[in-house]
């Protein structure tokens, strides 16, 4: 089975210090080794914020682009894993470990069958 | 002969075997109702085993459909069947499948409405309809709860397993609150008769197994004393018509006294361990109930206080003010159900009806009463309730 741990920031929630910024990318540096010395790794990463995202739509063959994301949500995707693990529950230690390490909520979202 | 009584003690025993020779449950319910629609046709009376022929039956059944179907859960259902060629022939290693099946539907990434409402249906073979009425909440809601679960449980790989020691801390507190939920169900139904045995005895026998798995959690050890000891006074809790006996009035000869010493030795266990929780302490007030010749009130106060203390509910207040009014009077235990929100639940407008009967109020007495016969989906509790109004219209009140 493989998983999407996505971290949601919420919009105008309080910024975290510099300092713990820090703290938070060493920490996800530390817990990617781990997941990867696992072989539960399989991509991952952190996102700019939202006003630098584009979207595209395609409708009737025209292609129009929007400046922004999708829709004016509160919570916004900030990054994200994708691993792979054989039921929820060792996936969820691992989402117990990405929520502390990046000191944000992490939502657990199977992928559909890969046919794996 | 009773084939709803064998498919209500058989369906949750086989869906959980079926669930762990399949890998699904979804699969594993179609092919028990399978099962249970060819003994129907074949059956003149039961064989001697009756689960273990649904068993095997199911999973025949299972192998042909799935011989049909090609998709990756009827493939994945396939070769875990060749790992068991030979096993369904017996039901197997029934008590850890249902604990397999009880932790699942009690896995915490599941809302408790959808744990409860799983377990009932696939633990306790209650209908949905049953399962509604025992949370008095529309019957498609319920449906909907329990299609959404199993959908969950498969798409998110929700596994079929017993916890490890170090994860019982967070998993077993979901389990304790279904199983005392499940018995509830049997020993007040929701519907029809007052006490669904089989619902009762199946509560007591997973609990026990829960125990045997984890004999050192003093709050399974709560629990099945909670159980037994509520279990004890069944035969006493109704008379010769089928009509309710309050606890007062019970002939106490006929309780269990096997039931209540086990029941006793548990909770004397739990006090040696000096942990108490919510399970211990409702098992420490039926110990005191079925002590002796009559209830010690002021200790079965007290521990309401502590149970109070630690889980602040509307229902624990309701219990308690049944204590206060036998320690205090009705006046006062009137004034500790004020203000309470219990609604649907019969038993807090049944609670004042009687304490408004004993402060000689009975027109209120009367509005109280009418108002829990609306409420009471159970006959037996309804007719006693009925009879608790009549006697008041027969008896000449002190008031104009």
């Amino acid at each position: 089975m493989q998983y999407m741990l996505a971290v949601h920031s919420v919009d105008g929630a309080p910024q975290p210090s510099p300092e713990e910024m820090q703290t938070a990318f060493a920490q996800v540096d530390r817990l990617n080794a781990e997941l990867q010395s696992a072989g539960a790794w399989v991509f991952g990463g952190g996102l700019l914020p939202p006003e630098s995202a584009t979207v595209v739509r395609v409708q009737s063959g025209a292609t129009t682009m929007t400046d922004g994301p999708f829709a004016e949500t509160k919570e916004q995707l900030g990054g994200f894993w994708v691993i792979r693990a054989k039921d929820l529950d060792e996936a969820l230690v691992w989402a117990e470990k990405c929520a502390e390490a990046c000191m944000n909520p992490v939502e657990v979202r199977p992928f559909q069958d890969t046919g794996e | 002969m009773d084939l709803a009584g064998l498919y209500r003690a058989e369906y949750g025993r086989c869906v959980a075997t079926l669930t762990r020779l399949l890998g699904d449950i979804g699969l594993a319910e179609e092919a028990v109702q399978d099962a249970f629609a060819v003994a129907l046709e074949k059956w003149e009376t039961p064989p001697p085993n009756p689960g273990a022929w649904i068993v095997t039956t199911a999973r025949n059944r299972a192998i042909d459909r799935l011989r049909r179907e090609s998709t990756r859960e009827a493939r994945h259902a396939q070769a875990l069947l060749l790992q068991h060629p030979d096993e369904p022939a017996e039901v197997g290693p029934v008590r850890d499948d249902q604990l397999r099946m009880i932790f699942t539907c009690c896995h915490p990434a599941l809302s408790p409405l959808a744990q409860t409402a799983l377990t009932l249906r696939l633990l306790g073979g209650l209908e949905a309809a049953e399962v509604a009425r025992a949370y008095l909440v529309p019957e498609a809601t319920i449906a909907q709860r329990i299609v959404r679960a199993k959908k969950k449980i498969r798409d998110a790989a929700i596994p079929y397993r017993v916890p490890e020691a170090h994860e019982l801390p967070d998993r077993l507190p979901p389990v304790l609150t279904v199983l005392y939920l499940i018995f509830n169900e049997g020993y007040a139904a929701t519907s029809g008769p007052l006490v669904r045995t089989d619902l009762c005895l199946e509560a007591i026998r997973l609990t026990r197994a829960l125990a045997d798995l984890m004999p050192d959690e003093p709050e399974v050890l709560g629990l099945l004393a909670l159980l037994l000891l509520s279990e004890a006074r069944r035969p006493a809790r109704t008379g010769p018509g089928g009509e309710l006996v309050t606890l007062a009035e019970q002939d106490r000869s006929l309780w269990n006294r096997e039931l209540i010493a086990e029941g006793h030795d548990l909770v004397r266990r739990c006090l040696r361990r000096n942990r108490p929780g919510p399970y211990q302490l409702q098992a420490a007030i039926n110990a005191v109930h079925t002590d002796g010749d009559a209830t010690d009130w002021p200790q079965v106060l007290a521990l309401y206080d502590q149970l109070l203390a630690q889980t602040p509910t509307p229902i624990v207040a309701l219990n308690r003010a049944v204590a206060v009014a036998e320690v205090h009077g009705p006046a006062a235990a009137l004034a500790a159900v004020e203000g309470l929100e219990l609604p649907g639940y019969h038993l807090l407008p049944a609670t004042r009806a009687d304490l408004l009967t004993r402060l000689d109020r009975p027109a209120e007495a009367r509005a109280a009463y009418d108002e829990a016969i609306a409420l009471a989906g159970n006959q037996t509790e309804r007719a006693f309730l009925e009879a608790r109004r009549a006697a008041l219209d027969a008896q000449p009140s002190s008031q104009p």
